[in-house]
């Protein structure tokens, strides 16, 4: 339906056109999202479990962590409330490393990925290996701050930037795939921005 | 083949049936939609706007209409000049004209008068929409659950729903009103000229007969982080408060 008047709008320039996902607008600056209040972990309170169900597999501290292999990524990213940022670079720990260093096969197709403020999100355990996520440590080369999820985020940059939960202190494998925390309140439980997986009604 | 039935769109036209200008800068655009539903005080909707050359814009605004108005909703809309979904509301939009939305959505940020009180709202700016949703749904529900809201604007010209907000004030039913400017001075006598603070925050507290069940805060990053560090320092626990940010 077109809308009667609008003609103008921010359109992205052409070259970056096949970047955007649909209904994505693309944003310069790195715009700060959250349901609660910013936790502030200090890193030696910081700690990441690894867990199966309710057992925990591996514990690292944050200086453990610090010592896994270092990977960068620089990628876009995609917010469900319909920005798009474009080369945002981090460093940090591939799931895959960490899965090593565990020394552990991922039992379950099924992931969730928990946080230190109570935060959930569901990501398939398809999507967090052969390279497609990091549990981040730095942005743009310094620490990440408490606003964008510091001292540590999930990135799973593929997926709408919710999946990415910031303060994460751990992931769960689960037996079925268990909604979190946006997905139990009307967001989509897979979340792919190019199939524009918002709401749990979308395809 | 039988295809049988097609799932319907989330998407549907809306018709703008009313317009008024709230300050100078928000404007409320009320939205009858063809398919009309009923939503939750604190619940958005998505806009989306199209172009001839099939472009298409879409931003998530805040429902300021109690579930129980009626047919239609408010959305009260602040036009920022680098926008480009506002600038066409308040520039273009004419009564008549069909808008395509989507909702309600939102699970998290949302009051039911049902679930009771104390409640306490923390909005700035246009981050008072939502919370005026709840307000007014309170209202008309005839709750008897204490709610205040602190709602920081700039100047008193800038105070959406301002006269509504001090009428219901004024009716001393268990609703607390608790206005701050941040760049003029208080009008009246129990407000502020100053941000938000942990003194405000203990101040508004003190006006609702225990502590808040749940805290709701909405507007700008730099507002909501404000607000919450002050209601933490203030002793309410950082579980109890739910945010509502618009990521700028």
């Amino acid at each position: 339906m077109v809308t009667r008047g609008f003609f103008s709008g921010r359109r992205p320039p052409s070259d970056t056109d096949e970047r955007i996902p649909p209904g994505q607008y693309l944003e310069q600056g790195f715009p700060v999202l959250s349901a609660g209040p910013t936790p502030r972990v200090r890193s030696e309170d910081w700690s990441f479990t690894l867990k199966h169900g309710p057992k925990p597999v591996k514990k690292w501290n944050w200086a453990e962590f610090n010592a896994l292999p270092q990977s960068k990524m620089t990628r876009d990213i995609h917010c469900v409330t319909a920005w798009t940022k474009f080369n945002t670079p981090w460093q940090g720990v591939l799931i895959d490393d960490i899965f090593a260093d565990a020394g552990i096969e991922p039992p379950t197709a099924f992931t969730l990925a928990l946080s230190f403020d109570g935060y959930s999100t569901n990501v398939p355990t398809a999507d967090l290996v052969t390279g497609k996520a990091m549990v981040a440590l730095l942005y743009e080369g310094k620490p990440i701050t408490p606003d964008h999820g510091g001292p540590a985020r999930l990135l799973v940059p593929h997926l709408y930037f919710w999946k990415s939960a910031k303060w994460v202190n751990g992931l769960q494998f689960t037996e079925r795939d268990e909604p979190g925390f946006w997905e139990l309140r009307g967001y989509h439980m897979y979340g792919d921005p190019w199939r524009e997986q918002r709401y749990s009604s979308d395809p | 083949m039988n295809a049988g039935p097609q799932p319907q769109s989330p998407w549907q036209a809306a018709t703008i049936a009313r317009i008024e200008k709230r300050t100078p800068r928000v404007t409320s655009f009320w939205f009858r939609p063809s398919r009309p539903f009923t939503h939750l005080a604190g619940q958005h909707v998505d806009i989306r706007l199209t172009a001839p050359d099939g472009y298409q814009a879409r931003r998530s605004y805040s429902i300021a209409s109690a579930p129980e108005a009626g047919a239609g909703i408010e959305l009260a809309i602040e036009r920022l000049d680098d926008g480009e979904v506002s600038p066409f509301f308040h520039d273009v939009a004419e009564v008549g004209d069909e808008i395509e939305l989507r909702g309600p959505l939102g699970g998290h940020f949302i009051w039911e008068a049902s679930e009771g009180g104390p409640i306490l709202l923390v909005g700035g700016g246009s981050g008072v929409v939502p919370l005026m949703a709840m307000v007014r749904h309170r209202t008309l529900q005839k709750s008897a659950a204490p709610v205040a809201l602190v709602f920081s604007a700039r100047v008193w010209d800038e105070v959406i729903f301002r006269d509504e907000l001090i009428d219901l004030d004024d009716r001393r039913d268990g609703f607390e009103f608790v206005l701050t400017l941040t760049r003029e001075q208080a009008r009246r006598p129990a407000d502020s000229s100053r941000r938000v603070d942990a003194r405000m925050m203990v101040q508004a507290m003190e006006r609702l007969p225990k502590a808040p069940r749940l805290a709701y805060v909405c507007g700008s990053n730099a507002f909501v982080s404000a607000a919450a560090e002050a209601l933490i320092e203030a002793g309410v626990p950082a579980g109890l408060i739910r945010t509502e940010r618009y990521g700028v």
